[in-house]
């Protein structure tokens, strides 16, 4: 086996080849699946159907991958308009699991999977384990939670087919996390990069310095992050942190994976065929341009899925990676549509305000966006937790720090902001998404 | 020859005073004197204790965020000009006065006041250049300790 498998470090991962098709074929490949999950949608999916005849569109009508400009968009609301099972594409006897989003409003979503859709989300998910440098040997804590989220799982069976060894840990329990990854020489960890912030700072209390652990490798998504956010990580743990991306109505995590480069996020696209376009309009961008991503599966049985509205907001990165793979390039994702908001008519998200804080007070304190209407005018104001490093006896030193917060603010986005500084702890705290946005303007 | 100050971040509205004051009373940590600094929409609270070390562990343990500072306690003499005679043997120095307060306790006609200072080494040569007492920690907690009366001590 050893001999057969050239999966040593730095060696090249044979399940990654699919990664380096040349171009041409790759476009050849992904017309052809394309044409089979449209057909595929358009004969088992009665509302794709309806949207198509009200197009007057077939599934033939896809002369080229451009064609799929024509196709009706599919929305976040129509999996829940469609609860729990309208959007199958395949017999219950065939699908051989289900997973469902938390449902943070109103009913979850629901998403199933053929054996088939499993092998891929398998395949795909050893691909990103290959592309951060895993092989067989690695020792991989998945941290995701186990259960009707597909991180877990999704993760799992990913490193299972990878031939690393799995700690199946599942989230929570951070003494226990540092404790397995001490003893149990761990060499890579999956999880939220918001929690393995919270585990190195918590490994710190219990006298741990994660930088002599084993682990060198992070795998972090489920939410956006930003650039800064992954110098802080590498910088306090001394691991390399990797974006994964994914979506539960895609596959689960694993739709896109950074490579060693740490410069954009390659989409695995004979799977999932990418395009952005305008949020508002829904017309297409040109590469390079920001935008919503759409997503459209080309492999998918059991519930195919044609151009999906994200709401992720990226571009494409059009130059050739210097990793050498041909699979489209997107932009990290540090933020979503649906965390847009709108002040004075301008658009802004939560990421900018953070990015604008981090490079004052250096680490990401707890903050909170507050929107509120003062004599007919929005006004912007952005609640930061003291920390101790930030605290000063001095109170020209903190209204300093006001002013320093104020202004960088102002030069991300453009707009005064009124500072308050609050108490630790005063800021609610989430399981799940960091509630950032607080409107009250509709008061 | 300085003193360890404990400073603590609050927001300016009611009912939040309270709460370190409450924390310290229910660790048995008796407040040697403050002073509260404040802006329209925050305050910093500063604190002499005894023991500073156990009152910031209890104070972070319940949840404020606590920042302790090296001060200064200089014997002032209580009469016109006490004041000004301290910042006069300051005046050539690099030591910039951040803020001052006051103890309440009293050396016969001198008091003792705290003070922060940008360069407390600075500060602290100046003044004993020009024969101005600085008062240890540990004479001002004993000074403290003794105080069994409502009134000054006198020594």
């Amino acid at each position: 086996m050893e001999e057969q498998w050239n999966d040593s470090p730095g060696g090249f991962h044979p399940a990654s080849a699919p990664d380096y098709l040349p171009v041409a074929q790759l476009r050849a490949l992904q017309l052809h699946r394309l044409r089979g999950v449209v057909r595929r949608a358009y004969e088992h999916v009665p509302l794709f159907r309806q949207r198509m005849q009200e197009r007057d569109l077939t599934p033939e009508c896809l002369a080229g991958l451009e064609d799929v400009q024509r196709l009706p968009f599919t929305q976040k609301s129509d999996l829940r308009d469609t609860y729990p099972f309208g959007l199958f594409a395949s017999p219950m006897s065939d699908i051989v699991r289900l997973h469902a989003s938390s449902g943070t409003t109103g009913k979850p979503i629901v998403v199933a999977y053929t054996k088939e859709d499993l092998a891929v989300w398998a395949e795909v998910m050893v691909r990103c384990f290959a592309a951060c440098g895993l092989h067989r040997g690695d020792v991989i804590q998945n941290a995701y939670g186990y259960g009707l989220f597909t991180g877990g799982l999704g993760a799992h069976y990913g490193a299972e087919a990878l031939g690393a060894t799995v700690i199946p840990v599942s989230g929570g329990n951070t003494d226990r996390q540092i404790m397995v990854m001490r003893d149990f020489g761990v060499t890579a960890i999956c999880c939220t990069p918001s929690y393995f912030v919270h585990l190195v700072e918590r490994a710190a209390e219990l006298g741990v310095d994660i930088r002599q652990l084993k682990c060198k490798v992070g795998v972090f998504g489920a939410e956006p992050w930003t650039e800064g956010l992954r110098q802080h990580i590498e910088a306090e743990s001394g691991i390399k942190a990797y974006d994964i991306y994914g979506l539960s109505e895609i596959i689960g995590p694993g739709v896109g994976i950074e490579c060693p480069c740490q410069n954009g996020l390659h989409i695995f696209d004979d799977h999932f065929l990418v395009e952005i376009v305008d949020p508002r309009t829904g017309e297409p961008c040109p590469d390079g341009r920001e935008g919503e991503l759409v997503l459209t599966t080309l492999s998918k049985q059991a519930m195919p899925m044609v151009r999906y509205r994200t709401r992720d907001i990226t571009c494409i990165i059009p130059e050739p990676c210097a990793c050498g793979r041909t699979l489209r390039r997107i932009h990290r994702i540090a933020r979503r549509s649906d965390d847009m908001f709108i002040i004075r008519g301008v658009n802004l998200f939560p990421s900018q305000i953070e990015t604008a804080l981090m490079g004052i007070a250096g680490t990401l304190p707890h903050y909170q966006i507050i929107l509120t209407r003062h004599k007919g005018l929005d006004e912007l104001a952005v609640e930061v937790e003291v920390t101790p490093e930030l605290l000063s006896d001095q109170i020209s030193a903190m209204e300093d720090l006001q002013t320093q917060l104020a202004a960088a603010i102002e030069k991300t986005v453009g707009l005064r902001a009124i500072i308050r500084l609050v108490e630790p702890h005063t800021i609610e705290r989430s399981e799940g998404k960091a509630k950032r946005v607080i409107d009250r303007r509709s008061l | 020859m300085t003193l360890q100050q404990l400073s603590i971040f609050l927001e300016n509205r009611p009912g939040h005073l309270i709460t370190p004051c409450r924390v310290l009373a229910e660790a048995g940590i008796n407040i040697l004197t403050l002073s509260l600094a404040d802006t329209q929409q925050f305050g910093i609270l500063r604190l002499i204790v005894r023991d500073w070390q156990r009152a910031k562990a209890v104070l972070e343990a319940a949840g404020c965020v606590v920042k302790v500072t090296p001060v200064v306690a200089v014997e002032v003499s209580d009469r016109p000009g006490g004041l000004a005679d301290i910042l006069a043997a300051l005046e050539k120095t690099e030591a910039n006065v951040a803020y001052l307060y006051a103890f309440t306790l009293k050396c016969g006609t001198r008091g003792v006041m705290v003070f922060r200072f940008d360069q407390p080494d600075q500060a602290i040569a100046a003044l004993a250049a020009a024969g101005i007492k600085i008062v240890s920690s540990d004479e001002i907690f004993s000074l403290l300790e003794n105080d069994t009366t409502d009134g000054p001590v006198l020594c």
